[in-house]
């Protein structure tokens, strides 16, 4: 089911920036020691990420390690105590108004759905279209219909979140990620919450946009996906990262004794 | 004891009237209220610390005190503020609005913070402002939770509007205190005004309740 | 604006007496009210949970009617109407021989207006209580008495408390009320020394200050009772 070959992006040597020698090589999004502070207690601690345009980046690791916690952070969701974040050359933090238009530009796909349940699918689809990019209103239905076919879900436009099960809506929910066209997605555990028979058709439609080259952080313990999709795996525990790897080779030989371990516990059934 | 209604019924016109007016100060506190308490229940969960804790003080101010006291103060108020003698009526109007969206502001409070915290962060997220997530998805859901305690707390309001008695304003409260005393039929005029008051009420609390009920099979 | 300021009002005499005296009458209402409402409330609710159906109507019935008329007219009908409306000896000493007949109306109707509040309290308490105590209760051959004395009041007794707060400040609130009838509790008070000196900013001041001390006093106060009877490893023991 899932395909071992995903198209490689271009490699990228730390440093080179956009405009220079080729666009496609400038890192996407780029965490400069990063860390992070609830009071006294440390979430983040120190971490660095350069993720290439067309990357696919699985984040794993033991509860509690700070995944969620990090990838909030590329889109603003949390604040950073220090460090920096640069996403496709803006700096994450500095001002609100381009906080708003960096956020119109990449997509979040959150575990519990979070689909607005006073709107049907169509409207969820169509809302940040209307009132983010100001796209017409036939022209934003028109757009969520198209995606809400490529989800293989073009008959549930009319339905209200309850109405679906947790596949559908999640599947509704990357759909709606996908309408604002973003430059990267971010997915905060998408099928941790789902039922084991719908974690597949999630699956797929994720595996479907890794082929397709978009840039994608996912935060997942299917090592299934991250077998078959991921570029790179980065694991973490408690706030720090710990190994930044190729996919074949964290899976092969890890390099810590703690994502051994991991590994072992997670792949045991 | 023989009781005799027929003062009551002769009476009827006035103590309608006074009912009307009843009902035009429950209605008109209760916009003026849900307006201003919404505003301030916003600002108290933005993260303007100067304004949420002004906005905190008013609500709990207006709260901790006796709406009859309210009602005197501006009544004494209002007239000294803008120069020269207003009527009771405006008084009281402005009166019950400030007083009435404390309380509201704490039900609207309430049911924003019942939203789930990811509603917020998906509409972020997606790029929206905070005034377009509070209008276009978090106050849709709110509202849904917070129906069944704004309709009780008009029934509260209807109830509270019979202390503008004290002022003289004449409402039904004090309308029927009129009736009793002038035509000496305190016990069916009274009697008569707790069953007006007993029907509307309870319509109103049914209505509340049934909402309550529906809400929670959505 | 035009006017004379004249804080020193407040401290002389009578001014100073008339407000000592109202805060005292404020008090003493407000807190035999709420004794009489928690003792009928606490009735009237935990009937309203029995499983006899004849009873729980009542009990709702007796909830509907003191919640849907408004304080002011209840204080009215039990100051005007109730005298005339019992029999005539008992009308002749509740017009004539009782002593200070406004302010023991004002505690009956304070109080019997508030029990049906804290009667909804304690019914909604009650139903509260898991289920499993109430059964393991049943299966080991309590009556239905002693399952509510021992095992369903003093837990509901321990979820009530944090919504009982409101109802007892809304008491000392409800006290002003009083005045309507003639009883000179401290908002009257107030009232009065505006009437008498002018100096409405100073009196009302006074009297929204003390007010503000009771509300502050009672909260603390009930906060200080949740935590005393909390249980261990419950949410309200810190």
């Amino acid at each position: 089911m899932m395909d071992a070959t995903v198209r490689m992006p271009v490699e990228c040597k730390s440093g080179q920036s956009a405009g220079a020698a080729g666009e496609a090589c400038a890192p996407m999004i780029e965490l400069k020691e990063i860390s992070k502070r609830y009071g006294s207690l440390g979430v983040l601690n120190d971490c660095s990420l350069s993720v290439s345009r067309g990357e696919v980046v699985v984040v794993c690791g033991p509860s509690g390690s700070g995944k969620s916690t990090l990838i909030k952070c590329i889109n603003g969701l949390e604040p950073i105590n220090a460090g920096s974040i640069i996403v496709d050359g803006i700096t994450v933090g500095k001002s609100t108004a381009e906080m708003t238009r960096l956020r119109a530009r990449i997509g979040m796909v959150f575990q519990h759905f979070e689909l607005y349940p006073h709107l049907t699918a169509l409207e969820n689809i169509c809302l940040a279209q209307i009132h983010v990019l100001k796209r017409g209103k036939e022209e934003a239905r028109a757009k969520a219909r198209a995606l809400l076919a490529r989800v293989g879900l073009p008959d549930k436009e009319d339905r209200y979140p309850a109405q679906l099960s947790g596949g559908q809506q999640q599947r509704v929910a990357i759909a709606r990620a996908l309408a604002v066209d973003p430059v990267a997605m971010l997915f905060d555990e998408p099928t941790s919450a789902l039922d084991p028979e719908m974690i597949g058709e999630v699956l797929a439609v994720m595996l479907e946009l890794a082929r397709e080259g978009m840039t994608m952080v996912v935060v997942t313990h299917e090592m299934g996906f991250a077998r078959g999709a991921a570029n790179r795996i980065v694991f973490m525990d408690q706030g720090k990262i710990l190994e930044v790897s190729e996919a074949k080779r964290f899976f092969e030989a890890p390099a810590s004794e703690r994502a051994r371990r991991f590994l072992s516990q997670i792949l045991a059934h | 004891m023989t009781l005799d209604f027929t003062a009551v019924w002769k009476s009827l016109p006035f103590l309608f009237d006074g009912l009307e007016l009843s009902f035009l100060l429950t209605a008109s506190s209760m916009l003026g209220g849900i307006a201003f308490g919404l505003l301030l229940a916003v600002v108290r969960l933005s993260r303007l610390r100067a304004a949420a804790a002004l906005a905190a003080v008013y609500v709990n101010g207006f709260r901790a005190v006796p709406l009859v006291l309210v009602i005197f103060w501006f009544y004494f108020l209002v007239p000294l503020a803008i120069g020269h003698a207003v009527d009771a009526l405006q008084s009281a109007l402005i009166a019950f609005t400030l007083f009435e969206a404390a309380y509201y502001s704490e039900i609207i409070r309430a049911g924003l913070r019942s939203v789930r915290p990811g509603q917020w962060q998906a509409a972020y997220a997606s790029g929206l402002s905070y005034v377009q997530v509070l209008r276009l998805v978090i106050l849709p859901q709110a509202f849904r939770n917070m129906l069944p305690l704004m309709v009780s707390q008009a029934v509260i309001l209807f109830q509270d509007t019979s202390l503008v008695y004290v002022i003289s304003l004449r409402d039904f409260m004090t309308s029927a205190s009129i009736v009793a005393t002038r035509d000496n039929r305190m016990v069916e005029t009274y009697l008569f005004a707790a069953a007006v008051y007993f029907v509307v009420c309870a319509s109103g609390s049914q209505a509340a309740a049934m909402l309550n009920r529906r809400r929670s099979f959505a | 604006m035009n006017y004379s300021w004249n804080w020193a009002v407040l401290v002389q005499e009578p001014y100073l007496g008339w407000l000592i005296s109202g805060t005292c009458l404020t008090l003493a209402i407000s807190l035999a009210a709420w004794m009489l409402a928690l003792v009928v409330g606490t009735v009237v609710g935990t009937v309203a949970s029995l499983p006899n159906r004849v009873l729980k109507v009542v009990a709702a019935i007796y909830i509907a009617l003191f919640r849907n008329v408004p304080l002011l007219l209840q204080l009215f009908l039990w100051f005007f109407v109730i005298p005339e409306v019992l029999p005539p000896a008992w009308g002749h000493w509740l017009k004539r021989d009782l002593p200070y007949p406004e302010f023991w109306t004002s505690i009956i109707a304070l109080g019997l207006f508030t029990s049906a509040r804290v009667a909804v309290q304690v019914a909604a308490g009650i139903a509260t209580v898991p289920a499993g105590p109430r059964t393991a209760a049943v299966a080991s051959g309590m009556t239905t008495a002693q399952i509510f004395r021992l095992v369903l009041l003093p837990q509901a007794f321990r979820i009530v408390l944090p919504p009982l707060t409101s109802d007892f400040l809304t008491v000392f609130k409800n006290s002003a009320l009083a005045l309507t009838i003639g009883v000179f509790e401290l908002t009257a008070q107030s009232r009065q020394i505006e009437s008498y000196t002018f100096q409405g900013f100073e009196a009302f001041t006074a009297a929204t200050i003390v007010y503000l001390a009771i509300a502050l006093l009672v909260t603390a106060l009930m906060r200080f009772l949740e935590r005393w009877t909390a249980l261990p490893m419950t949410g309200a023991a810190v």
